[in-house]
């Protein structure tokens, strides 16, 4: 085969794999080229955090609105503290609203879901929420329904 | 007496073939030539290592996908969540069977191929009169052979993916119903690209390269007669195999495991 063919063909299989590279990032993995949005640091501070983890969204109504940071604990209350990223472009969460830990579907990955508030003040960067509704325990659920409390 | 000194015997054996294996490698990486020379070589073998194994690659991989499809819908919809099957089809391939099963046929379609060939140059004495020119062999023959499969394997292994995500996709979407837009969301949401995609990558790259090795040393290595070049062969496809098998559980420990 002429030296030229052999060329374009091998050249055409390089293009291949990058092509293929290309789409098991954009279109599998969901990686968006975009820088991250720009986010402000908002706390809560939860009796059980459950399973919830780090990179977990945060959401408001359903549309995701940022992700869980770190989640630590608070060696004098014995909370969990849970450090949230909210992107900036939502800069308007009423200051009486409220972190609640859900889970999607009934055995998916437990998420944050702030439920609005009805305050004129709106929750600036540093801010806790004031009240929270933590993990939801099956377990606990059951036996205390089996106990009769 | 006799026993324990061939005992003896074959473990000298296994350690100066596998010191021999290594001393060809340096022998064969250390050895830099012009790239003008090297790089016509080089594309004559990506042509005839990575350029044909494309259709076995695209067809296992296709069929591997829609098999992985139409089994994580049955095992899935039991349980009402068959929006699932996109993140399971993708994750198994990209994490495993892509490299994996890539590097199993790579050594079976080509690595034996290379042994072969390697092994016939060395019978018919063209890797010697080779030498008596002055051409080193190792940089004329073997190297552009050992890249080409390095290069070739991960391609090879992501287009082996990417085919089976579309017939698990053509499976489960097309035939079975599922909805389009949970297969991919569901995909999206819990493949990441670095800590999945691009292990995948890095095995298929350590695969490529220890396939490839295996293969032109032991057609280097082979005894120069016809049964001496069947018998490498066959040591080609079965050491590739074990190699890739062990490794790749000692990569996934690596990257997965949590320890």
């Amino acid at each position: 085969m002429a030296q030229r063919t052999t060329e374009v063909i091998v050249g055409l299989f390089m293009l291949a794999g990058i092509a293929a590279i290309m789409f098991l990032a954009l279109q599998v993995s969901g990686l968006t080229p975009k820088a991250p949005e720009s986010s402000y640091t908002l706390y809560a501070n939860f009796n059980d955090a459950g399973g919830l983890t780090p990179r977990a969204k945060v959401s408001m109504a359903g549309v995701t609105v940022g992700e869980i940071r770190e989640i630590t604990l608070d060696r004098e209350t014995f909370q969990a503290r849970v450090v949230i990223d909210v992107n900036q472009s939502v800069d308007n969460i009423p200051a009486d609203s409220s972190a609640v830990i859900r889970t999607s579907g009934l055995l998916g990955e437990q998420y944050i879901d702030i439920s609005v508030g009805g305050d004129m003040e709106s929750l600036g960067d540093g801010d806790t929420f004031y009240s929270t509704q933590s993990a939801m325990n099956l377990e606990r659920m059951i036996s205390n329904f089996a106990s009769g409390q | 007496m006799e026993k324990l000194a061939a005992i003896g015997r074959l473990g000298l054996d296994i350690f100066a073939s596998l010191g021999r294996s290594g001393r060809f490698l340096a022998g064969v990486l250390g050895g830099v030539s012009k790239p003008s020379v090297a790089f016509p070589l080089l594309l004559k073998q990506l042509y005839s290592i990575g350029v044909l194994s494309l259709a076995i690659i695209v067809v296992s991989g296709l069929f591997i996908g829609m098999v992985l499809g139409l089994q994580g819908y049955t095992i899935l919809s039991d349980y009402g969540s068959e929006a699932a099957i996109g993140q399971m089809i993708a994750l198994t391939l990209v994490r495993e069977l892509g490299p994996v099963v890539t590097a199993l046929l790579f050594a079976g379609r080509a690595g034996s191929a290379l042994t072969a060939e390697i092994g016939l140059m060395k019978t018919t004495e063209q890797l010697s009169s080779m030498e008596m020119m002055g051409v080193d062999p190792l940089r004329r023959v073997i190297a552009p052979r050992l890249w080409a499969g390095f290069i070739a394997v991960p391609i090879l292994a992501a287009v082996f993916s990417v085919v089976g995500i579309w017939g698990g996709m053509l499976v489960g979407v097309e035939w079975l119903g599922v909805f389009e837009g949970s297969f991919w969301g569901n995909m999206q949401s819990s493949v990441s690209f670095t800590k999945d995609v691009l292990n995948g990558v890095i095995k298929s790259v350590v695969f490529g390269f220890v396939c490839s090795w295996i293969a032109v040393y032991q057609g280097y290595d082979c005894v120069p007669t016809s049964a001496g070049i069947s018998s490498a062969t066959t040591k080609t496809v079965v050491y590739s195999s074990l190699a890739v098998l062990g490794l790749d559980f000692v990569l996934t420990a690596v990257m997965f495991g949590d320890f």
